[in-house]
């Protein structure tokens, strides 16, 4: 068994709407991340998955959210019972970020020196000197040309995938175990985008980072992950490794997904969609989520929640689906 | 061959960047240089490219939006490209937008019936009570019901708001609807919805599309012709099945190979290209992919690649095509 870097048990994160109401973005959330494994966190959005990534990295100071129950272990420790200084130790050096924009993740106003040695700074022990070195370094690792040069410009000199690169330094600068990624290249162009995926690969089979890659592009999770985890209206519906994800999947939510993914060699009269749309945080249907926009979906479903089950001898994929669950208890009589 | 419905012929278009002034010297971004096509009736007719590549800027000179600094625009047999905006008036309701954010392209203060009913008082004789009965005809022909006409924009998803704006330009009957990014802020699921939806209205309506996207695979699913576009150029211009069969163009080798697919069990030879796009501000000489191709001889730096065909309208801009076409 590999070593787990980072377990969630039962996570549901809350925001506050009104003085006694509140909406649940992520509800029960549970999974494992094993050291190196690139695990993918794929979902629409409004589906929590950027939710659950804040709620790991206790993002939510000053701001309506709140971790409500359940608890984030990274390496045995409970990120979120941690003090407030231990959890500043443990961001930034342990555990770093990557985020959609980067252009608005960086201060426009600072040179890039300025806030990779900020970095650098805050969690080594290092003269200015030798981290001005290391900023150097690490620029020249994500494959920036003139690192030199990029540590003198502001971000507005930057192109979208430099900037995303010079993010990819600083989130990389403390060597962390563990990197989550936030739709790091939905912003970007796609021959960029092969390039920034490209290196983060690398950097996993480098530095053995774990990696805990949020997207809502099918095809990337596909090219980058071993395991992925669909998200639909705060919840997990489906566990999977990747090959039996896109092989055989099994919620009705992902089945429509991959049904609905424009791709090569395609014709539009093989594209099906899900109809209608993802049900308002604060209006969520009684019973399956999912069964408003569900082809399959039976009077059980709308009554009553399924819970996110193990399929038997399925090599750890778990669906949150009443129908699987009929459809394995038939099996299991006959 | 039928007359094509939309002509551009060697368009240029550049925009000041800096306006010099203390001996500095004037600064321009060349968006679009020297593109040229056709779209015919009926076809989907799609540009495709990255950010800043001029697609965009190309949907706007078609729409009169922008003139081009030089070369012809013909719309429906008739020289649009300096035509004053008086004279291109009668001509708006034969070409009609959808935008990206359908959010931010309806007006959040009014009532969707009397929004969709606006470009029918402008370019129709219809009265008030015949608008409305149409308007309510167009919402159901989009997959919604009439009652969501009394609604405000800000009670609706973005697939549907996407929904309405589709029924805005199919209201008056245009003969050539330009898609900018139109799916671009959906999710897949939505996605598909509303491709879905304007293939379906395209056989229903007769209608002509100019679709511009970045993305590869939604260009596929709805196009017939494509041209790629690289700084403001076409590359490669050729019939859906040869592009994607046989792209000749290395920057359409790049560009195909660098979508992910849906499927881990390919395992794509994936062609990387070296550094970003360069400025459109200051152009590289000769061939405009040159500071990024790796086939890029001492020619390419410094000639500009003329348009070569390779039969069935297949037509690539460079120099070394033949090589890669005979591959």
């Amino acid at each position: 068994m590999e070593e787990k870097i980072l377990e969630v048990r039962h996570l549901t994160t809350e925001f506050k709407t009104g003085k006694n109401t509140a909406v649940t973005a992520v509800n029960d959330v549970s999974f494992d991340l094993a050291r190196g494994e690139i695990l993918g966190l794929v979902g629409e959005s409004g589906c929590g998955k950027s939710v659950t990534s804040l709620s790991i990295m206790g993002l939510f100071e000053d701001t309506a959210g709140r971790v409500a129950n359940g608890e984030i272990l990274f390496d045995g420790m409970d990120l979120t019972k941690v003090p407030k200084k231990q959890l500043r130790e443990i961001r930034g050096k342990r555990i770093s970020m990557i985020f959609q924009n980067p252009m608005s993740s960086l201060n426009s106003c600072m040179r890039v020196e300025t806030q990779l040695i900020e970095a650098i700074r805050l969690h080594n022990d290092l003269s200015h000197g030798e981290a001005r070195k290391r900023a150097f370094d690490m620029l020249a690792a994500v494959g920036i040309p003139d690192p030199e040069q990029t540590l003198r410009s502001y971000p507005h000199q930057l192109s979208g995938g430099m900037s995303q690169r010079v993010m990819i330094a600083m989130a990389l600068c403390c060597e962390p175990e563990m990197m989550i990624a936030d739709e790091p290249t939905t912003a970007l162009d796609v021959t960029i985008q092969a390039q920034i995926l490209e290196l983060m690969k690398k950097i996993r089979d480098k530095n053995n980072t774990s990696i805990l890659f949020i997207t809502h592009d099918l095809g990337v999770v596909a090219e980058m992950c071993t395991r992925a985890l669909v998200m639909y209206a705060g919840r997990i519906v489906e566990e999977a490794s990747v090959l039996d994800l896109f092989a055989s999947p099994v919620h009705p939510y992902t089945k429509g997904l991959l049904a609905s993914m424009p791709r090569l060699g395609a014709d539009i009269r093989d594209l099906t969609s899900i109809p209608g749309s993802v049900p308002d945080l604060s209006a969520m249907p009684k019973g399956c989520k999912f069964a408003p926009r569900c082809p399959y979906a039976a009077a059980a479903c709308r009554e009553a929640e399924p819970e996110l089950r193990p399929i038997p001898g399925a090599n750890g994929r778990k669906c949150r689906c009443w129908l699987y669950g009929a459809d394995a208890e038939k099996e299991a009589n006959v | 061959m039928t007359e094509p419905i939309v002509s551009v012929r060697h368009a240029v278009k550049t925009f000041q960047a800096s306006k010099g002034g203390l001996g500095g010297k004037k600064k321009f971004v060349h968006a679009v240089n020297d593109v040229s096509f056709d779209i015919q009736p009926g076809e989907t007719f799609s540009l495709v490219g990255e950010s800043g590549c001029g697609k965009s800027t190309t949907g706007r000179l078609i729409d009169h939006l922008i003139s081009p600094d030089s070369g012809e625009i013909w719309f429906c047999g008739k020289d649009i490209s300096h035509i004053p905006e008086k004279e291109m008036r009668p001509l708006r309701a034969d070409v009609q937008m959808i935008f990206q954010d359908p959010y931010g392209s309806l007006n959040p203060r009014i009532k969707i019936q009397d929004q969709l009913g606006e470009p029918l008082l402008l370019h129709t004789n219809l009265s008030q009570g015949e608008r409305l009965k149409k308007v309510q005809e167009l919402l159901r022909t989009v997959g919604l019901s009439a009652s969501h006409g009394e609604r405000y924009p800000h009670e609706f998803s973005g697939g549907q708001l996407q929904r309405i704006g589709i029924a805005r330009a199919i209201s008056v009957n245009p003969k050539l609807m330009i898609a900018d990014e139109p799916v671009s802020a959906l999710d897949v699921s939505i996605q598909a919805q509303v491709l879905t939806l304007m293939k379906k209205l395209q056989s229903q309506l007769n209608l002509t599309y100019l679709f511009i996207s970045h993305d590869l695979s939604v260009v596929e699913m709805i196009s017939d012709r494509i041209a790629v576009m690289y700084l403001g150029a076409i590359v490669e211009l050729a019939d859906k099945r040869d592009l994607y069969a046989r792209p000749i163009h290395p920057y359409t080798q790049a560009l195909l190979s660098a979508v992910p697919e849906p499927d881990p069990t390919i395992k794509k030879d994936r062609i990387l290209l070296e550094g970003d796009i360069p400025s459109p501000v200051n152009p590289p000489s000769g061939c405009l992919f040159h500071t990024r191709c790796a086939y890029c001889t001492e020619r390419c730096r410094q000639e500009v690649p003329e348009a070569r065909d390779f039969g069935n309208g297949h037509m690539v801009k460079c120099h070394l095509a033949e090589k890669f076409a005979g591959k």
